[in-house]
């Protein structure tokens, strides 16, 4: 899903739009320094193929509801990772210019998450992991399906996982994390297998068709060469930086930027207002120093609020914040991390 | 598909509003730019509970849309189809965020309308008969959706009045990577063909199937998109062959000339000050207040 | 001095799968010379033709082109004074406005500014099409992408022009405009094309290829009422040739 600017906080969206400009600028600086001029027009074709297809709504069997291609594995698998991230950075910049999808702010953010989980941590992590240089056809056959289905359903865990976090931080939403999570995740479950089956098919179509493709895509973009934690301690350095400057910055001005981490303990009922004019000022008054979120789940919420005094927030009836659901969430972040954790420790070791 | 030929007919009609000729038009893009900038990093500073101060932001689509003969109506169109995730979003929080913050009470100003209307006698006037209660979450709800308008539309409206190439070149004078800037006009040439190449595929297999389903089987899209990947694959190796014929070697050169004038900074200039006079003062209290003292 | 030739010396090609592409192809163009290459779908034309600019290597003998032999070496300044007109136009016009696209070789040529500037719009001119120079090429017709398309080329002022079945997907009007336009050039021109009337009203000579092999090289006029050879070749006579269907009773097939 995109983001929109109505949901983003300036710090969120400048901290994101900071990493999306460093990545941009990083794989410029590849594209210009290593691949062969061929690819140029290559990628300006591939995205307007992208964008072409994702237009073309299929109907997904069984379940009769319609889908469209993403493109972030096709284009890793054709064109490399950092190249794929251009042109998928390129694609969502039309959409946010002519399609009123999102916003500009929001456009670091969607570059973000519909770019950087499928080129640099989907493909090279996994995909081209599994799906290795084979003789045989079927071996082959299976290990792409397998291959794209992984790659593609973590991509997108990762992404909806991020627009999460990303909605959360802004504070504009009042949807608390979990239960945004789990409104996420299962959607992005079922989008990332329509996702991996149509990558794998259409990667197993052009391998009938025509398989040098493919063979001349892997070896022109080498995982060897490509030095993923490089790029993932780039990201988490930027993040922090920028998150923590923004976030120091709107901590000393709460009238402009809104970062908060947890409510503050001074609310007060309104007074009864004398008139229409006098309430609004008021508001300006009392949401200057209004709380943002919690990031914590309801029951912290409820304790602070009872000691204000002020009247308990209604807790979202179906989620039962108790231990199952947490524990589950809980348990599958915890597997992502590990895996990729011991990925990029595995890639450490055959390096060194 | 009719999705397909509706949104290329789209882009070419955005397109054709973009090659208008007002003044506005002419206008060098990088102003454009910087002003759509200014204004959305304008509004998105706001805390989640403002609507008034946001409303004085309408005049500039307002004003852009009346002097670059904009079709309003088409435009908004746009916007309220991709409403939803930001409206889906935003609808929780009514729901959540159940506490009042807002109490209006208009018990003054209906009664001195009907004592003015000489409609009938007051002697007493029932404490809280027009009160209103509107709790947070509705607050913040019609401030996401302000919001949204307000800024997916200066989008929309740049697009409108610069065409996406010029935006391109400003992007590029303000410091964005060539290689990015490229791929994205290359994108925008070749998007036009081949929305137009698939749609023709489109027609042509739903033409030999019979079954009255809106959407295309999966069976029928793989080959289809296969097919229409490899053509694609073969037009970008004869597209090289095209640039290495004029001598391309790698990098990709134009020449332009753009003249940052007096009017373009003075567009830069008024509107910065405008977005910045809403950011900080609240117009619309002001006005209120003006307004009911002078009555109440 | 070998004054801008082109000439196969027993060209042979062989596609990566086996098939023969070209065979024994032996051909001496003089400068200035207008040439018309035809043979049915399959022939070898387009083949022939990338060979000319560099885009495929032969696998036995080889191409002059001027003064140079063709090899990856020299390609580059081979290519100065060739120019190719692709069959699709749209894989021609690359850049977001016509000028653009017209600019792009000169400015690939080194050419200051105001020479660059010049150089499209004497270009667009000739092509009659000055006032296009602003669009972009996905707003422009058929006829106007072909035209700017020959523009894009004749802005580096090659010696050759080669062209890739010019006259296809134009109506009547631009047809007519292509060839008045094409009978000014004094380049010397190598026109692949299945336009046979186009063929004798522009090219005195005419190549024709059948299964990779040349079958005829000679006087288009002679060439074209050799009715044995054109059959054989997949070909028939061109239709300004056959008869007219409204005053003659024979029928225009015989």
């Amino acid at each position: 899903m995109h983001m929109a600017d109505a949901l983003l906080s300036p710090a969120v969206g400048g901290t994101m739009w900071a990493v999306t400009a460093g990545l941009i600028g990083y794989c410029s600086k590849k594209v210009k320094d290593e691949i062969d001029d061929q690819k140029i027009p290559l990628m300006g074709v591939l995205g307007a193929f992208i964008f072409a297809a994702q237009m073309i709504n299929f109907t997904i069997p069984v379940t009769g509801s319609s889908g469209h291609l993403g493109g972030g594995m096709i284009l890793s698998i054709l064109l490399g990772p950092h190249i794929a991230f251009l042109t998928m950075a390129s694609v969502l910049t039309v959409q946010a210019l002519f399609f009123a999808d999102g916003g500009l702010l929001a456009l670091g953010c969607n570059i973000f998450n519909l770019g950087f989980f499928p080129c640099f941590i989907a493909y090279p992590l996994i995909y081209k992991k599994i799906v290795r240089q084979n003789a045989t056809w079927q071996k082959a056959e299976k290990n792409i399906l397998i291959g794209s289905l992984i790659a593609a359903i973590l991509a997108l865990q990762m992404g909806a996982f991020a627009v999460v976090l990303e909605t959360v931080f802004s504070g504009v939403s009042e949807l608390p994390f979990t239960t945004f999570l789990m409104l996420m995740l299962p959607i992005h479950l079922a989008i990332g297998i329509v996702e991996g089956i149509t990558t794998a098919a259409v990667v197993l179509f052009i391998w009938k068709a025509r398989p040098e493709i493919l063979n001349a895509a892997s070896s022109s973009a080498p995982i060897g060469n490509f030095s993923i934690r490089n790029v993932l301690v780039g990201v988490v350095a930027v993040t922090l930086i920028t998150g923590g400057a923004l976030s120091w910055f709107a901590s000393s001005n709460p009238d402009g930027l809104e970062w908060a981490m947890f409510k503050t303990a001074a609310v007060e009922e309104l007074e009864a207002p004398e008139g229409v004019h006098t309430s609004l000022s008021e508001i300006q008054e009392k949401t200057a120093f209004l709380p943002d979120y919690g990031f914590k789940v309801d029951e912290s919420d409820k304790e602070l609020n009872k000691e204000s005094g002020k009247e308990e927030s209604q807790s979202w009836p179906a989620v039962d914040s108790g231990t199952s659901v947490s524990g589950i969430i809980g348990g599958l972040l915890t597997l992502m991390a590990a895996v990729g954790i011991g990925f990029i420790f595995k890639r450490k070791k055959t390096n060194g | 598909m009719a999705n397909l030929q509706s949104n290329l007919l789209d882009m070419f009609y955005m397109d054709t509003i973009a090659s208008g000729e007002t003044r506005l038009h002419n206008l060098d893009p990088r102003a454009k730019v910087m002003t759509t900038l200014i204004f959305v990093a304008a509004v998105v500073s706001f805390d989640k509970y403002e609507i008034a101060m946001l409303i004085p932001f309408f005049i500039y689509p307002a004003v852009m849309v009346a002097w670059a003969e904009l079709p309003v109506v088409y435009l908004f169109k746009k916007m309220v189809v991709l409403m939803p995730f930001a409206f889906f979003i935003g609808m929780f929080n009514p729901v959540i965020d159940t506490d009042i913050i807002l109490r209006v009470d208009f018990t003054d100003i209906v009664t001195r309308f009907i004592e003015v209307m000489r409609l009938v006698e007051i002697n007493t006037v029932q404490d809280g008969i027009w009160l209103v209660e509107i709790s947070g979450g509705w607050i913040s709800f019609f401030s996401i959706m302000v919001r949204f308008f307000l800024t997916v539309g200066a989008a929309l409206i740049l697009i409108s009045i610069t065409g996406f190439d010029s935006v391109c070149v400003a992007l590029q004078k303000f410091g964005v990577p060539k290689p990015f800037i490229v791929q994205l006009m290359f994108l925008y040439r070749y998007m036009f063909v081949l929305i137009d190449e698939a749609s023709r595929m489109v027609r042509a297999r739903s033409l030999r199937t019979f079954d009255s389903g809106s959407h295309m089987s999966f069976n029928l899209f793989i080959p289809m998109i296969g097919q229409l990947l490899l053509r694609t694959l073969d037009r970008a190796q004869r597209i090289h062959l095209a640039m290495c014929c004029r001598g391309f070697e790698g990098h990709i050169n134009m020449v332009r000339k753009m003249n940052f004038g007096i009017h373009e900074t003075l567009f830069v200039a008024v509107w910065s000050f405008i977005f910045i006079m809403f950011r900080l003062y609240n117009i619309p209290v002001q006005v209120g207040m003006l307004v009911t003292e002078l009555f109440l | 001095m070998s004054h801008h030739i082109v000439q196969a010396e027993n060209l042979h090609y062989t596609y990566p799968d086996g098939t023969v592409g070209l065979n024994e192809i032996n051909f001496k163009i003089h400068h200035g010379e207008s040439v018309a290459l035809v043979g049915s779908n399959g022939a070898g034309k387009s083949t022939l033709l990338l060979h000319l600019i560099g885009s495929l290597i032969s696998t036995k003998g080889n191409i002059r082109i001027g003064d140079y032999p063709l090899n990856r070496k020299n390609l580059k300044s081979v290519r100065r004074s060739v120019g190719m007109v692709f069959q699709d136009p749209d894989d021609q016009l690359f850049m977001p406005t016509v000028f653009d696209d017209v600019a792009f070789g000169p400015i690939n040529l080194g050419l200051p500014e105001s020479e660059v500037e010049q150089r499209v719009m004497q270009a667009l001119e000739t092509v009659g099409v000055s006032h296009l120079v602003k669009r972009s090429p996905h707003k422009l017709s058929g006829g106007e992408k072909r035209a700017v398309a020959i523009a894009t080329v004749i802005a580096t002022m090659p010696d050759i022009l080669i062209m890739d079945e010019p006259s296809s997907n134009l109506d009547p009007a631009s047809r007519r405009r292509l060839i008045n336009l094409l009978k000014t050039f004094t380049h010397t021109k190598i026109i692949a094309t299945h336009d046979l009337d186009m063929a004798i009203e522009l090219c005195e000579r005419t190549i024709i290829l059948s299964n990779g092999k040349i079958a005829a090289d000679g006087q288009t006029k002679e060439l074209f009422q050799d009715e044995r050879l054109l059959n054989m070749s997949g070909l028939e006579k061109p239709l300004t040739m056959q008869g007219c269907i409204v005053c003659s009773k024979q029928n225009f097939i015989c």
